[in-house]
């Protein structure tokens, strides 16, 4: 257990650094269910069109089901395929599911004498106890250490929502849906709280791209951003997937961290009234 | 003398707070649809009150089978999934059935109409057709009515007239 959890520590880091000119997302089949015990299907990828599968799968072990009781879900028939993976939730209990995963690291980048750019760690390498005093240099040019969060996350719901997953960690970059993530229609508004580390994420840009960038030609994106309180309000244009990534930073960075950054991206559904 | 005008004066209570013969019925037309495949509808009947946004639930009328196979559908009735069927433990009694064949089909609602709670009402109806669309149609009206009357609406595809009538 605790290997696989470092594992997917290094793989979401790698993510962190190596995926930043692509989008990541879990997307469901369907996220309001009813019935006895349904099952839903979700595809996982990185890509650069939302929502098609152009570019790497994001592999099923990265990720943790939650369900309405707080306990881990078994995913079922995982594969993993050329452009995304694939996997089933069969949905036992009433209430909402949340598909995750969560990182939160020391990051530092700059560039060497020769202007070479430098990043700890290294690409797929899980840092030891002293070894950024030992690896990053306290003076360099363009020298960035930062406290770096990244969560990716997605909801589905069989018969009534529930909130229980909807609770916080308190580490990182999070959304607080105030407005519950399977209760979303066109043309009405929804609002989201950002919190950063449990504070307010004031200031949290906020992107929203609609599913279908194949069929028109631009990414339509709405953007926003949090007020004083981590706020923002969504007001739906259009039914469909969408695609969220929200952004974060300041500079009050643990040390030897000087700036904290987060990154939080979720996929919502909106149906038509 | 205090005692008959006490008596007279409980049977005009009586008559302003109860409407022993008010009532109300609702037909709906379900059409007969020329498709290769054909599926009878999903329909779900409700009344929404306006101010305390209270749902009563009509008529539910889905594919009953014993695995409950049937219920997978019930969340395509969209807006009734949302304002109800998702909090409900279907079947449920009173209000749940089979689905119809095309056809003009009576919802009870005599029982309904005997403790409804006065005020301004939505009458919804919602259909929905496996491999076919989806229509809502809604009758605003107020309760208790002072003439009888019927209120009608038509849909486009999946339902047809639908006639809602109130009785004094």
């Amino acid at each position: 257990m605790k290997t696989k959890a470092v594992l997917a520590m290094i793989m979401a880091l790698t993510f962190s650094i190596a995926a930043q000119a692509h989008r990541v997302w879990i997307l469901p089949a369907a996220t309001v269910l009813s019935g006895e015990q349904p099952w839903v299907t979700m595809d996982a990828a990185v890509s650069n069109d939302i929502f098609h599968f152009d570019h790497h799968p994001l592999k099923p072990e990265m990720l943790t089901v939650i369900g309405p009781d707080g306990k881990t879900v078994a995913m079922q028939n995982a594969h993993v395929g050329k452009h995304r993976s694939t996997f089933d939730l069969e949905l036992k209990q009433e209430g909402t599911y949340k598909v995750f995963s969560a990182s939160n690291n020391l990051q530092a980048r700059w560039e060497d004498a020769d202007g070479k750019r430098k990043f700890w760690p290294a690409r797929g390498q899980m840092p030891a106890p002293g070894d950024f005093e030992k690896s990053v240099p306290k003076k360099a040019k363009n020298l960035d250490v930062s406290q770096s969060s990244r969560r990716l996350e997605t909801f589905v719901t069989a018969g009534a929502p529930s909130n229980q997953v909807l609770a916080l960690s308190n580490e990182g970059l999070e959304m607080k849906p105030i407005t519950h993530p399977n209760d979303l229609f066109n043309g009405e508004t929804a609002k989201f709280q950002f919190y950063i580390d449990g504070e307010a994420a004031v200031g949290t840009k906020v992107t929203v791209i609609r599913g279908g960038m194949h069929y028109r030609n631009s990414q339509d994106e709405l953007t926003v951003v949090a007020d004083k309180k981590g706020i923002v309000s969504i007001e739906w244009p259009n039914a469909g997937m969408y695609w969220l990534e929200a952004e974060y930073e300041d500079s009050k960075g643990k040390t030897p961290a000087t700036k904290r950054r987060g990154v939080y991206i979720a996929t919502l559904e909106v149906l038509p009234q | 003398m205090i005692k008959h005008s006490t008596f007279a004066g409980m049977v005009l209570l009586a008559a302003s707070t109860f409407s022993y013969a008010a009532d109300m019925s609702l037909s709906i037309d379900i059409p007969k649809l020329e498709v290769a495949e054909y599926h009878r509808p999903y329909v779900a009947t409700w009344l929404q009150h306006q101010d305390s946004k209270a749902i009563t639930n009509l008529a539910v009328w889905y594919q009953l089978d014993k695995e409950g196979e049937g219920q997978k559908w019930l969340k395509d009735l969209r807006q009734w999934w949302r304002r109800s069927g998702r909090s409900l433990d279907m079947p449920a009694d009173g209000f749940t059935g089979a689905t119809r064949l095309p056809g003009t089909h009576q919802v009870k609602m005599s029982d309904v109409a005997t403790d409804l709670p006065s005020g301004d009402y939505r009458l919804y109806v919602e259909v929905v057709r496996e491999v076919g669309g989806r229509e809502l149609l809604n009758i605003p009206f107020t309760w208790p009515v002072k003439n009888s009357q019927t209120l009608t609406a038509k849909g486009d595809a999946e339902v047809g007239l639908i006639e809602l009538t109130l009785s004094k």
